[in-house]
């Protein structure tokens, strides 16, 4: 079960003709997928796709109705191949998932659909995890479409046109016979808006016509010499068949004063998904209204992948100069408006990335500076008595503000409160306490925050499930010994072969930890195949110690309860002393406490109503016993455990504390106890509707100890006055 | 130069100009920012208004600082839709709430709060970072920074704190920055639209409207009453004398301390000798007072009273805390006080009819067991290599120890009783020692500066903590001593010192520290 659950948003997928859909970007891609009346829908969960996995997942029944097969995949390489239902069929299919990592992983399966084409609608639904809040490495999708020749769709932040396209690209990959790619920004996942629907399509050919009715082509398999003519289909078919569809449905926009009206010299070109920036920098220069009226014509790419060569002539006419806004690098778009110009002989001048930074985000404020020295230099009459553009300069450069910039401290990402992974990471870090650090490799998913304060652990990263295997050259016996880490999701993805496999194929000497808390969880807590919850829709349970041990690793340690961190850190050190060849395979097994608190809070609050016996814990710290010294703290960093100053002249370091968001883990009491801190931290145990022995041994010891602590407090000075 | 602008005479500021009300909910990942966002956009939606939000989850979703957008207008005349931002533009923000004081002051950095346009609603509770934690002193971000800032680049300021409002009306943070965002007036809607918008919620409406409607009251009133402690309270302060004291034993030390210590001195002394006092027992509270009293003559000899006494007043807190160090007595004791299973109580919001049990997780080594012996036996032990290794293997392991079961009370309680022979032990023995040492350092580097003599009294705020990091801390106390003492004879002498002690308290690692030495040795070796 995902960290977010959609089962009622989902039900606004079920709206036809004459309603009107409100809602997050994500369910209006969605809803314009069933629309379109895709067979098959897959891909593999990340930030922004995630929450459309998560939809889908929730949405099964409406997609059953629709005879509409929906898979999880493995990783996005399963769920590109599985585009390749429709290369022989008319079945129309969607995959999605988080770009360019992603695509990276997708890239040969895309490679060879692309090669031999399609001839049922198929489109990839990329969400481009580019500039504020990205968590991958900074790079362009646009790349991948041009190599393989797949079309790209970028349309504006506005759900109508996100629909549109949507709708139009699956007519326009049959139209081309060529796989689609949709982008969108996290932003406008996450945005909200509203468009009128259409009735959902049931599919007309459907996956069982197709299995019943198999056939085959070998012209469009890549093996030589198929794959030569593909090259010169793409070439002399599919791309003028694109922009022939492309200009016929008017794909691309064009917004501002057009024909006699079009007396300005300048213009913009927009990439779609910049366009509500653009407006909003337009607006700022006083030269367009809220509502998009703009007095600078602009040229909106919708389709950022191929150029239309015509459309672009046609609107640099009479044009001295265009600006091309387009984000990131290189600048792809740029190029290729020069280029389409030049081969035309145009006299239009193409600018872009030299008004324009090269890198980061395309904000309102940057496009605006970028715009008004475009527009100074080519046509300063546009920009006329010029309204005054927001400026936080000067405010900023105000010493109180400068002194705050010294005072306010980083928020960087961290594991959660009562997260199974902490004890993993402080066992790691008492172990090279005593035996000096060890290299560490890295992986994506939650346990990358070990990499920051206060673990400050693991040395790469390389990419999902690749932590092992980024640990390979590591293999020479007598040096200390290499650690990887890997989490369930990325052991899935690809990590049993390239990380495991690879290890025991060629003894690798290192140690693997595999991090197991039963969910995809860093995406949002899907369900994947070691998850040990019961899913009626999935195969679950299936055990990764199983799995290393089926692919041929020897030594193999399960950790059952991470918690236990005397044991956790016992199994590292015998793993980085043990004389057995091969991997040391560590599976570190406890359930993500933000998925075990979900399930688990209900169920206490109804026991508790109905009367049972419960014991709820939570954790203290003795702030007399405290001595303010934060040991725990470097070992923990664990969101409920904070410090507070205490009102005493006496002390000067503030001593540790527990909030009430405490979920009784027992990290700190672990901690405390396997580094031999202190005896601050204890566990107070509330027993809830106490039975009738509860009660009388609770009676019987409570009024000894009360005598005793009476007679000890009678004989002690007082200093009452 | 010559100016090519053409002075155009461009339309009046109407409705086509005007651009929407922008609010900015800046928070930390799992804080309620996208309730309230959620809210706020069918507030506008419900009012006829268009609106849109906008976020980026992603890995701040895990306790990271984040990011929540809403822009909302009037559709146009002829009901176009305006196009709305994905994103706030600095200096074009109307409203920014902050769930939470130092994220307030990061949205300032981020320039989306300016004098001629924002609102600024914001918590003043703090949530600290991990670095704040980190530190083994202490290294809280200074909250009055953030005051001043706002006092500058805010055009309305709404600041109080909403957690505590909500949390004391049964809710979350989100419905407490709702009613003040309600309050603020920034937005032309009716409080009964917010109400609505909120009862369309199915979990804890009614403690949502009470906190709504709390912290609406809150922001229009302002406080019940002014504050007593604003947020950046200064240090606390010792309190003063009471007269007498009932108990003659307490009453006698009472007297003792104000016939002997400057009167400046007094306060830090009484708190102190109370400290002393319920560590050990009268004796050693006289004890106390005979040691301060003797410092405070060095101190009146080296003119104190120039310096306000701050030698002896800066002698009566480090004495007091080097005094009751922490043993395994001490501890037991503390545990077992009836204040003390109050304090749990009232922590975990006890109700009647419900049982309340403690686990204690202690691990305690033969080093602790062997401290609290007499000096002749613990040192008898320590020579015997085998036997002593043997009582460790009994005795060095973590016990779970609970406190409310008769046994784990008993087993706490006796080791309480060994208070008796506290003072015969070794850990007393050594305590003394260094004690001796660095009273006499420190009361003899008062002769010739007297900075560097109250700066060496406070490095006994390095020695803390439990078996490894009490070691620790004793090592760094003795390197800054060993380093301040080879260049006491210099001028800056005391300002070398308090750099040595504030390297020392900020990094964990000794890094800083050893880098300072390294400075100082520099410049101190011929």
């Amino acid at each position: 079960m995902a960290e977010r659950s959609f089962a009622k948003e989902v039900q606004d997928l079920k709206l036809g003709e004459g309603d009107l859909f409100r809602g997050e970007g994500i369910l209006a891609i969605t809803k314009a997928l069933l629309q379109s009346g895709v067979s098959y829908v897959g891909g593999y969960q990340g930030s922004p796709i995630s929450h459309l996995m998560d939809v889908l997942a929730d949405a099964n029944d409406i997609l059953d109705d629709l005879g509409v097969v929906f898979q999880s995949s493995a990783s996005e390489a399963t769920a590109g191949a599985m585009l390749s239902a429709s290369v022989m069929y008319p079945l129309r299919g969607a995959v999605a998932w988080k770009s360019t990592v992603g695509t990276n992983v997708a890239s040969d399966a895309l490679s060879n659909l692309a090669s031999g084409g399609v001839t049922g609608g198929a489109m990839v639904i990329v969400g481009e995890d580019y500039g504020e809040g990205s968590s991958i490495m900074q790079e362009r999708t646009h790349a991948f479409a041009m190599k393989s020749q797949m079309w790209l769709l970028d349309p504006r932040p506005d759900q109508a046109c996100m629909v549109n396209l949507i709708e139009k690209g699956f007519e326009l990959s049959e139209a081309s016979n060529t796989p689609v790619m949709l982008q969108v920004r996290v932003r406008s996942c996450h945005m909200t808006g509203e468009f009128a629907c259409k009735d959902n399509k049931r599919p007309d050919f459907s996956l069982t016509d197709a299995m019943n009715n198999p056939e085959r082509d070998l012209g469009r398999i890549v093996l030589p010499p198929a794959a030569y003519e593909h090259e010169v289909e793409k070439i002399k078919l599919r791309m003028p068949a694109a922009i022939d569809f492309i200009r016929e449905q008017k794909l691309n926009e064009v917004f501002g004063p057009t024909g006699a009206e079009k007396t300005g010299k300048t213009g913009l070109i927009v990439l779609g998904g910049m366009y509500n920036s653009t407006i909003r920098a337009l607006q700022f220069l006083g030269l367009c209204d809220a509502y998009g009226n703009s007095r600078v014509p602009i040229y909106v790419m919708n389709v950022a992948y191929p150029t239309i060569k015509s459309e672009v002539d046609e609107f640099c006419e009479g044009l001295d100069a265009v600006l091309m806004i387009e984000e990131g690098q290189p600048e792809y778009i740029e190029q290729s408006i020069s280029t389409v110009l030049a081969r035309s002989k145009s006299p239009t001048a193409v600018h872009g990335k030299d008004y324009l930074p090269m890198g980061g985000d395309y904000t309102a404020a940057v496009l605006t500076e970028g715009i008004g020295r475009f527009l100074e230099d080519f046509e300063p009459a546009q920009l006329g008595n010029r309204a005054p553009v927001p400026d936080p300069v000067p405010i900023l450069t105000n010493p109180a503000i400068k002194r705050l910039a010294e005072v306010v401290p980083a928020r960087p990402p961290g594991l959660c409160t009562g997260c199974p992974e902490r004890p993993i990471f402080a066992a790691m870090k008492m172990v090279f306490e005593e035996t000096g650090s060890h290299h560490v490799s890295a992986d994506i998913g939650c346990h990358l925050f070990s990499i920051l304060p206060p673990f400050n652990l693991g040395a790469t990263t390389m990419g999902f499930g690749l932590g092992p295997a980024s640990a390979a050259a590591f293999n020479v016996k007598g040096a200390k010994r290499a650690i990887s880490i890997m989490g369930d999701g990325g052991f899935w993805h690809n990590g049993l072969t390239s990380g495991v496999g690879n290890a025991v194929f060629n003894k690798h000497d290192g140690v693997i930890v595999i991090v197991d808390n039963f969910y995809s969880s860093a995406t949002g807590g899907q369900d994947i195949l070691s998850s040990r919850a019961h899913n009626k829709r999935r195969n679950t349970n299936n055990s990764i110690v199983d799995a290393v041990k089926g692919i041929g690793a020897k030594w193999v340690r399960q950790v059952d309860h991470t918690y236990d961190v005397t044991k956790m850190r016992d199994v590292l050190n015998e793993a980085l002393t043990t004389d057995a060849e091969g991997p040391k395979i560590i599976v570190a097994s406890s359930e993500c406490m933000l998925n075990k608190q979900r399930r688990v809070k209900p169920q206490l609050a109804k026991a508790i109503k109905g009367g049972q016996r419960v014991v709820k814990e939570k954790f203290g710290v003795d702030e007399d016993v405290c001595t303010g010294d934060h040991a725990c703290m470097r070992l923990s960093g664990c969101p409920s455990l904070s410090v507070k100053e205490l009102d005493d002249p006496l002390r000067d370091d503030p001593v540790a504390s527990i909030d009430s968001t405490c979920v009784a883990c027992g990290n700190c009491g672990e901690v405390a106890d396997a580094a031999v801190l202190c005896p601050s931290f204890f566990r107070a145990e509330v027993t809830h509707n106490p039975t009738g022995w509860d009660r009388i041994r609770a009676k019987l010891s409570g009024s000894i100890i009360r005598s005793l602590q009476t007679r000890r407090e009678k004989r002690a000075v007082s200093f009452e006055a | 130069m010559k100016d090519d602008t053409v002075k155009l005479s461009l339309k009046p500021a109407g409705p086509a100009t005007e651009r929407p009300i922008s609010i900015a909910i800046v928070a930390m990942g799992g804080q309620g920012g996208g309730v309230l966002t959620g809210w706020i956009v069918d507030l506008a939606e419900t009012q006829g208004w268009v609106a849109q939000s906008t976020s980026v989850p992603g890995v701040a979703q895990r306790t990271g600082a984040t990011i929540y957008y809403v822009e909302m207008m009037r559709p146009g005349e002829s009901g176009q839709k305006p196009v709305l931002a994905q994103m706030p533009t600095p200096g074009d923000v109307d409203v920014v709430i902050a769930s939470e004081f130092m994220e307030a002051g990061r949205s300032i950095l981020r320039g989306i709060v300016t004098p001629d346009r924002t609102t600024l609603i914001a918590s003043c509770h703090r949530s600290l970072a991990v670095s704040e934690k980190m530190a083994p002193g202490d290294s809280i971000a200074d909250s009055s920074a953030v005051i001043d800032a706002i006092g500058v680049v805010a055009k309305q300021e709404i600041v109080f704190d909403m957690d505590a409002l909500a949390v004391r009306n049964g809710s979350v943070i989100s419905s407490a920055m709702f009613g003040s965002l309600a309050a603020s007036g920034t937005l032309p809607f009716e409080r009964a639209a917010y109400h609505a918008v909120i009862r369309k919620g199915s979990k804890g409406v009614e403690a949502s409207i009470r906190a709504f409607d709390a912290a609406y009251e809150r922001t229009t009133n302002g406080p019940e009453q002014p504050q007593a402690n604003p947020p950046e309270a200064a240090e606390p302060l010792a309190p003063a004398l009471p007269a007498a004291l009932r108990d003659t034993r307490a009453n006698a030390l009472l007297m003792r301390l104000r016939a002997e210590l400057p009167e400046q001195a007094q306060p830090m002394a009484y708190l102190g000798v109370q400290k002393v006092v319920e560590f050990q027992d009268t004796a050693y509270g006289n004890e106390y007072l005979d040691l301060l009293r003797d410092l405070s003559q060095r101190d009146r000899a080296a003119h104190g009273e120039a310096h306000g006494f701050a030698f002896t007043t800066t002698a009566a807190k480090y004495l007091a805390n080097a005094m009751a160090y922490d043993d395994v007595i001490r501890v037991a004791r503390i545990k077992t006080q009836s204040a003390r299973r109050q304090r749990v109580a009232q922590e975990v919001d006890l109700k009647e009819g419900q049982l309340l049990y403690t686990t204690e997780f202690m691990h305690p080594r033969m080093e602790e067991a062997a401290s609290v012996l007499p000096v002749g036996l613990a040192t008898w032990l320590k020579s015997r290599k085998s036997l002593y290794a043997w009582l460790d293997s009994r005795i060095n392991k973590g016990r779970r120890v609970q406190t409310y079961r008769l046994g784990g009370f008993l087993m706490l309680h006796l080791v309480g009783a060994l208070k008796g022979m506290r003072r015969r032990s070794l850990r007393h023995k050594m305590e003394v020692a260094h004690r001796d040492a660095w009273l006499a350092d420190a009361a003899q580097a008062l002769e010739s500066n007297y900075a560097l003599g109250v700066a060496m009294l406070s490095f006994r705020r390095l020695i803390k903590g439990y078996s490894d990091t009490h070691v620790r801390g004793h090592s760094k106390f003795e390197k800054v001593m060993r380093t301040t003492k080879s260049i006491a004879d210099r001028d800056d002498a005391a300002e070398w010192a308090q750099r040595l002690l504030t390297s020392a308290i900020k990094d964990a690692s000794s890094k800083d520290l050893d880098g300072t030495i390294l400075t100082i040795e520099s410049f101190a070796s011929p």
